[in-house]
């Protein structure tokens, strides 16, 4: 019965996608059914597979490869062929630093300052941001009148684009912005934001908090309600303090859930670029330029394109999330066993 | 004043105390609940409503400091013995009265004002001395404007175009390998599965050159094809039909085997009208990352007229000059379709990804 129910909804569906889509699939009737006999059953899901896998080996793979030959040849050139093999120069010139620890040291020194603010931006927007989903999860778990609008509201933001985001809050926080109109009104004096480089990473900070906290408090949020209810029903007949309920059952059970975020969100994190760009710009000065826009500034912006520079910084970044998927990938299969 | 305050408190507590009927106490995690969802309301819709409200706003009312909170302009009235309609203010007289006056012109801190019911007699007011009279106005003006003088028309289209076709490219195909992937048993299918969740791993921030690279030697370089198909075969999309269609009982494929229908017609007649549920998601999940995306298409379009939505506000954010009221208002336009997506398929698209883990 369920089964008719959907094939019902499916029909309206696809009579709705239209006549074009239809007309399509019918005139390649013919000639896949050609095929189909020419190739025999057997080799049919490797039509089906074939564009597919054309766009990945295209845009995905053969690109991955190239980058690492980028990231050994040098000039100015796009094409290959016409571009010098330099060998490791590259990394050479990307690592060149009296200490690691200070940016100014280095010779490249925007690509360490874009390292360091990345660092210092993902420490505190993975943690305040897995802090607030949390709470915001556990808050939305408990029995609240209208949870569906509420659980809405706290999406809202991950839907919108991030240039949107970025002018939302600029027009928010500009000198005569309406923050500043309320420090006054309170007494204090205005705050020039975008001036300041503490201020900056701050707002860069909340700014994608604000708009991607929703879709963690989501999984937070599944995660909450997968939690066997008979559990807190047996810690409440045996007269178990809220906070003790907290931190001996929901907490462990949740942990599966709460590493997944945590390393999405560093995933994401490291590869924070759009919506800090249209903020600040990097600024003021390098500010708030993050590993992203270094590669976007290097390759693609500045007035000698440099791609070899911009590969090789892509092939650590690369490197970078290679390493933080992995963390992910022991983290699901955690959930799996659990 | 001790009522007031009494009142709300009063139905708050209500509230709470018919919402835990239990013990009937109120623990400070319920005060705090509700505390912490109001602050959530006001947080996450409060910039989006203030925009909307800066966005029908004139130019100079942008400038004013502090702002009000609604669109106002300054009410104008026709005086008899003056062609154009004059400014209204509000001026206080020498002899303390206050009258509603036009403004016929302004010389230093003077301003020669004229009495809209009695045209004849005039007056000189310090400029300090009168106040605007303003009414709720809105300035569509900021909307017809951009979209009028400026490419604005001409990003949206863009926008729609890179969109709907994206979206119906990946749908395609993607759909293809997953029934590919879902249907038959054959060697090297695990491989495949492997490869697909492997290019997961790869965002286009780790490959924008060589990626750049394969654009260009194809031409596509500001054109929309350049930002359409690079990002068409997603392995999300892949991973999420196939999911689904695992779910399809293998006696409904063997069936039209046994009707003499071809894998194609089975493909598009019988699997994918009932993957629509499925197809419907990975649906609204492309056309939100076609209509937000940034990066990508920064880089390929660097003409204005292949400029979308977003790279145009973003070029139009940056200028010199900044006009904010053609901003803000274009940001709106740009922020009414997810919006609108929102309002109308957010169970969806919530529970999609409570399911997927993925956006």
């Amino acid at each position: 019965m369920a089964l008719q129910s959907d094939h019902n909804m499916g029909e309206r569906m696809a009579s709705l996608a239209g006549a074009p889509v239809r007309l399509l699939f019918t005139v390649l009737e013919p000639p896949l059914a050609a095929l189909q006999r020419g190739l025999g059953i057997k080799r049919m899901p490797w039509i089906f597979l074939l564009p597919n896998l054309a766009f990945f080996g295209l845009f995905v793979i053969v690109p991955l490869f190239i980058n690492f030959f980028y990231s050994l040849t040098g000039g100015t050139q796009l094409y290959l062929d016409n571009r010098p093999f330099v060998g490791t120069e590259q990394y050479g010139f990307l690592l060149d630093c009296q200490t690691y620890a200070d940016p100014q040291t280095c010779r490249e020194d925007r690509f360490w300052k874009g390292i360091y603010n990345t660092s210092i931006f993902i420490i505190f927007q993975v943690s305040f941001m897995v802090l607030f989903s949390l709470i915001t999860a556990l808050i939305l778990n408990r029995e609240i009148r209208a949870r569906g609008f509420f659980r809405a509201v706290f999406f809202f933001p991950v839907l919108l684009s991030p240039v949107v985001v970025a002018l939302i809050w600029k027009w928010i926080l500009l000198r005569d912005g309406i923050l500043n109109a309320f420090l006054v009104s309170i007494g204090l004096d205005k705050i020039l934001f975008f001036v300041s480089p503490e201020w900056s990473m701050f707002w860069a900070v909340f700014v994608s908090i604000w708009a991607h906290m929703g879709f963690y408090t989501l999984i937070l949020l599944a995660g909450l309600q997968a939690i066997p209810p008979d559990l807190y029903e047996a810690a409440e007949m045996d007269g178990t303090s809220k906070e003790r309920v907290f931190w001996r059952i929901t907490l462990p059970l949740l942990w599966p859930n709460m590493l997944v975020v945590i390393v999405l969100a560093l995933i994401k994190g490291v590869q924070i670029f759009d919506e800090v760009f249209v903020l600040t710009g990097g600024g003021p000065g390098t500010a708030t330029q993050f590993i992203v826009q270094y590669i976007y500034n290097t390759g693609f912006t500045n007035q000698v394109q440099n791609f070899g520079l911009a590969s090789a910084a892509s092939v650590a970044l690369g490197v970078a999330l290679f390493i933080l998927t992995m963390a992910q990938l022991a983290a699901t299969r955690r959930k799996d066993d659990v | 004043m001790s009522d007031a305050a009494a009142t709300p408190t009063r139905t708050l507590r209500g509230l709470l105390n018919a919402r835990r009927g239990r013990n009937g106490r109120t623990h400070w995690t319920d005060v705090f609940t509700y505390l912490y969802l109001a602050f959530g309301i006001f947080l996450m819709f409060g910039p989006v409503i203030w925009l909307t409200m800066s966005s029908f706003k004139t130019s100079s009312a942008l400038l004013e400091f502090p702002p009000t909170f609604l669109p106002l302009g300054q009410i104008e009235v026709q005086v008899e013995g003056y062609d154009k309609p004059l400014p209204l203010f509000e001026a206080t007289l020498e002899d303390g009265t206050v009258k509603q006056l036009a403004q016929v012109r302004r010389i230093g801190i003077i301003s020669q004002m004229v009495d809209p019911a009695n045209p004849g007699e005039k007056y000189k007011v310090p400029i300090n001395q009168r106040t605007e009279v303003r009414e709720f106005r809105m300035a569509w003006d900021n909307y017809r404007d951009p979209l009028e003088r400026f490419d604005f028309t001409r990003y949206l289209y863009n926008s729609v175009v890179v969109t709907v076709v994206a979206t119906l490219v990946t749908l395609l195909i993607n759909s293809m390998a997953a029934y590919g992937l879902a249907i038959y048993e054959f060697r090297g299918r695990g491989a495949i599965m492997m490869f697909v969740i492997g290019t997961l791993m790869i965002p286009i921030t780790i490959i924008l050159v060589p990626v750049y690279l394969v654009v260009t030697s194809m031409g596509m370089i500001n054109s929309l094809w350049a930002v359409i198909l690079p990002g068409a075969a997603t392995p999300t999309g892949v991973f999420l039909l196939r999911q689904y269609m695992l779910t399809i009982p293998k006696d409904l494929i063997e069936a039209a085997r046994m009707d003499r229908a071809s894998e194609w017609a089975i493909y598009w007649k019988v699997v994918l009208p009932l993957a629509m549920p499925a197809i419907a998601v990975l649906a609204i999940f492309s056309i939100m990352w076609r209509w937000n995306d940034f990066l990508w298409p920064l880089i390929v379009l660097n003409r204005s007229e292949v400029y979308t939505l977003q790279v145009g506000l973003n070029a139009f954010q940056g200028e010199l000059d900044v006009q904010w009221h053609y901003i803000l208002a274009m940001t709106v336009v740009t922020l009414i379709p997810v919006t609108l997506v929102f309002a109308f398929l957010q169970k969806f698209i919530t529970t999609g990804i409570a399911s997927s883990g993925m956006k």
